[in-house]
This record gives structure tokens, C-alpha cells and sequence, in this order.
């Protein structure tokens, strides 16, 4: 993108996400498609496995999506774009390929083809929209549902912890690998206008609300994503170049200079969470949980402070 | 896209074409109606930028408009403003 984005207002009018679309009113993942094909423009081709953007395209003759977009099997989104991207490097054509996913399609069924395409070191990017389960298909419990909500298939709330995809993909060799929240808009395009400029394998998750399978009215789509970092149940952060940093209000957090807010502000108003806030055990599992993620967030960043081993 | 009759008509590959209204008029799914009041949005964009549907769209003046035949009422727009511009009435089709 040319100019640069310091403001809202800068950002360009141009939508390549038409209105009309089918998903859910208030759908977080709706807003950061949105955005992420603003940045990175009409010179990109997405490819997109079974997840909630494959169902809000629209039926044929009609798409909501006005760049090119290949609609691929569960397993292998990452594998397309990678081939896609070897293609077009042979036609002596410069695409940005990216690769959209839920987190059923990365954290469990697709993760041996981003595992693989980040080994190998491929030219894309590859969003992760985060709305831990399967929401497309009615809301089952996936790799990424965290510690005691409410699934259909985890009626009494899940008894695992999350799995933890930014570690993994630092562990194979990701260039760039950070996370989002589209209710910081310019941490959000600071992290993405990044990942366009650099090569290599770039994995990006963000935080995505659902108002169905978590059970809350719409309206506070955006609150919620700001309590999670508040609260400290999200946090932001980026790695590159062998350097990790906390970024934003995560950074405040980390240096101390602001206090995390009570992790209950964020329980309540999702249905998903009634088991946790009446089960005085789980409330501090869960509470555990999030400190544990912080302690091991922490080491990392000390370890990772600077790109030249010491 | 103009009305496809047979099925010979259709295309041999099945690629979509890109256009506005993928799952017909969004608009009728609405309980609520945000209402914008012009006199105190302060056109910072917000709204605008969170709108998971692009049904708000910036006019001349730098101000915001709702569009009402995609606007599917979720309200993010209405809990998020910083000046309170926005209300909410209950939507009655006529």
C-alpha cells in the first residue's frame, strides 16, 4: 500500500469485501477480512479451506469477495497457496497469496500443511481468524476452544487447555508470526502492513468474536475483544527476525505499566463461560491457565530480546 | 448479473462473479435500526471501521451514512461510538 496509516482516516474507502454478505450480524471475522483485503489490495488471490469465509462468499452466480479466490479442501490451504505462489513465480508474476483459515482448518486439520509450507520456507502469508471452534458447522469444541467453554461438544466446558499456535510457528521457522485484534485498528494495520513487506513465511491469528457460538448480543463484538487484551486472556505480540516483542496494550501489560483488569469482566457477558463463573475450581483453573501463558510469554521475550545470539 | 435461464447458459467454468447482495437484501434481517444523528458525529471513523458488513459509508463532509439495504443491526456502531451519535429504534418494515 502506498501512503502510509498512522490514523483511521487513513485508510483507503476502497472495500473488497462486498456488503451483503452472509455472515452473522456482528461477526468479528467479517471485520478483519475486511480489513485484510484493504491492505493488501486487489493484487492478491486468497485461498480459503471449509470454514465460516467459505460460507460467506454467497451461492453462485454471486460472490461477496471481489479478489480471486480458490475455495480448497480442509486440509490444505497453506499447500494450495504454496503452489499457487510457485506458479505465478514461474509465470514472472508478483501476487500476494494469502491463505484465510478458521481455527478448525489450522490448528487441527490444517496443521501439518502450514507446519510443512513454513518449514519449507514459502513466500505467503497465512491468516488464522481465531473464533476457537467450529462455528461453521455448529460449534464444536476445536484446538483452539480455551479451558472451560462451552461447546456442543463440551456441554460441561472443556477440561483442556488451548493449544498454542504462535509457539508452534516460531518453533518451525516462521519470518513473521503475530497476533491480531481487530478491535486495536492501528495495531492491526501495523502488523499487517509489516507482513506485506517481507518475504517468506508469515503467520498472522487473530482474535475473532462470534456472537452465536459464544453467546452474546452482537452489539458488544468489539467490547469483548478489548477486554480479552485488557484482561489479559488475548495478548498481543510479534516475532521477527528472531526478536519478540509484546505490542500495544500487551506491552503495557508486560512492563508493568498498567494492571490486568479482573479476568471476570470478559466471563460474563459470554453464555459460553456460565459453567467457569459458577464452578469457584474452574474460575482459578482458568485464572491459572492465564497466568501460566504470561510466565511462559515472558521467558520467551527475554530469551528472544535480541536477533543476535549472545 | 443477468438472469441465467437454461442450464446451457451457465458458464463452463463456475467461477462467482463478485457482487453486492451475496445473500440477497442483508437489510430485512435487522430487529434494530441504528440511527445516526448528524449534528454530533465528529467523523472519526470508528463506526465505520468496525463494521463487520460495510454498510457504513463516509459522505461529503467526512460524516458517516448508514445503508440500511445492507445494514444487518448488529449495533456495533451504536455501543461503540465515542460521542454517543448514534441511536437505536426498533425496526418496523412498512
Amino acid at each position: 500500500m502506498g501512503k502510509e496509516i498512522k490514523t483511521v482516516k487513513d485508510i483507503p474507502l476502497q472495500e473488497l469485501l462486498l456488503p451483503g454478505h452472509v455472515a452473522c450480524a456482528g461477526c468479528g471475522m467479517a471485520i478483519s477480512v475486511r480489513h485484510v483485503l484493504k491492505i493488501l489490495g486487489g493484487n492478491t488471490v486468497v485461498t480459503v479451506p471449509a470454514c465460516c469465509l467459505s460460507v460467506i462468499q454467497g451461492l453462485f452466480p454471486k460472490t461477496a469477495v471481489a479478489v480471486p479466490l480458490k475455495n480448497v479442501p480442509f486440509a490444505s490451504a497453506a499447500a494450495v497457496a504454496s503452489g499457487l505462489k510457485a506458479g505465478f513465480r514461474l509465470q514472472g508474476k508478483e501476487l500476494n497469496v494469502v491463505a484465510i483459515a478458521g481455527d478448525g482448518g489450522t490448528y487441527d486439520i490444517g496443521l501439518q500443511a502450514l507446519s510443512g509450507a513454513v518449514e519449507r520456507g514459502e513466500d505467503i502469508i497465512y491468516f488464522c481468524y481465531d473464533n476457537q471452534a467450529y462455528m461453521n458447522t455448529g460449534i464444536q469444541r476445536s484446538g483452539a476452544t480455551p479451558y472451560g467453554a462451552w461447546t456442543t461438544t463440551t456441554p460441561k466446558g472443556k477440561k483442556e487447555r488451548r493449544k498454542d499456535l504462535g509457539l508452534m510457528m516460531i518453533a518451525n521457522g516462521a519470518t513473521y508470526v503475530a497476533t491480531v485484534n481487530p478491535s486495536f485498528p492501528m495495531d492491526f494495520y501495523g502488523k499487517f502492513l509489516k507482513a506485506e513487506e517481507k518475504k517468506g513465511p508469515r503467520v498472522l491469528i487473530g482474535y475473532s468474536v462470534c456472537p452465536p457460538g459464544w453467546r452474546y448480543t452482537p452489539e458488544l463484538s468489539i467490547e469483548l475483544g478489548k477486554l480479552a487484551v485488557q484482561t489479559g486472556a488475548w495478548i498481543l505480540w510479534e516475532f521477527e527476525e528472531g526478536v519478540f516483542r509484546f505490542t500495544g496494550y500487551s506491552k503495557r501489560l508486560a512492563e508493568g505499566k498498567a494492571k490486568r483488569k479482573p479476568i471476570e469482566l470478559y466471563l460474563e457477558p459470554q453464555g459460553r463461560f456460565r459453567n467457569v463463573l459458577r464452578d469457584p475450581e474452574k474460575l482459578k483453573a482458568l485464572k491459572r491457565g492465564i497466568n501460566e501463558r504470561w510466565r511462559v510469554y515472558r521467558k520467551i521475550a527475554e530469551v528472544y530480546s535480541s536477533s543476535t545470539p549472545g | 448479473m443477468s438472469k441465467l435461464k437454461t442450464i446451457k447458459e451457465y458458464p463452463l467454468i463456475p467461477a462467482s462473479k463478485p457482487s453486492e447482495g451475496a445473500a440477497g437484501r442483508t437489510g430485512l434481517w435487522r430487529t434494530f435500526r441504528p440511527v445516526v444523528n448528524l449534528d454530533k458525529c465528529i467523523g472519526c471513523r470508528l463506526c465505520w471501521f468496525y463494521c463487520p458488513d460495510n454498510a457504513i459509508t463516509i459522505s461529503g463532509d467526512g460524516k458517516v451514512e448508514i445503508n440500511y439495504d445492507w445494514c444487518k443491526g448488529c449495533l456495533i456502531c451504536f455501543h461503540e461510538c465515542p460521542v454517543k451519535a448514534i441511536d437505536r429504534v426498533v425496526e418496523e418494515f412498512g
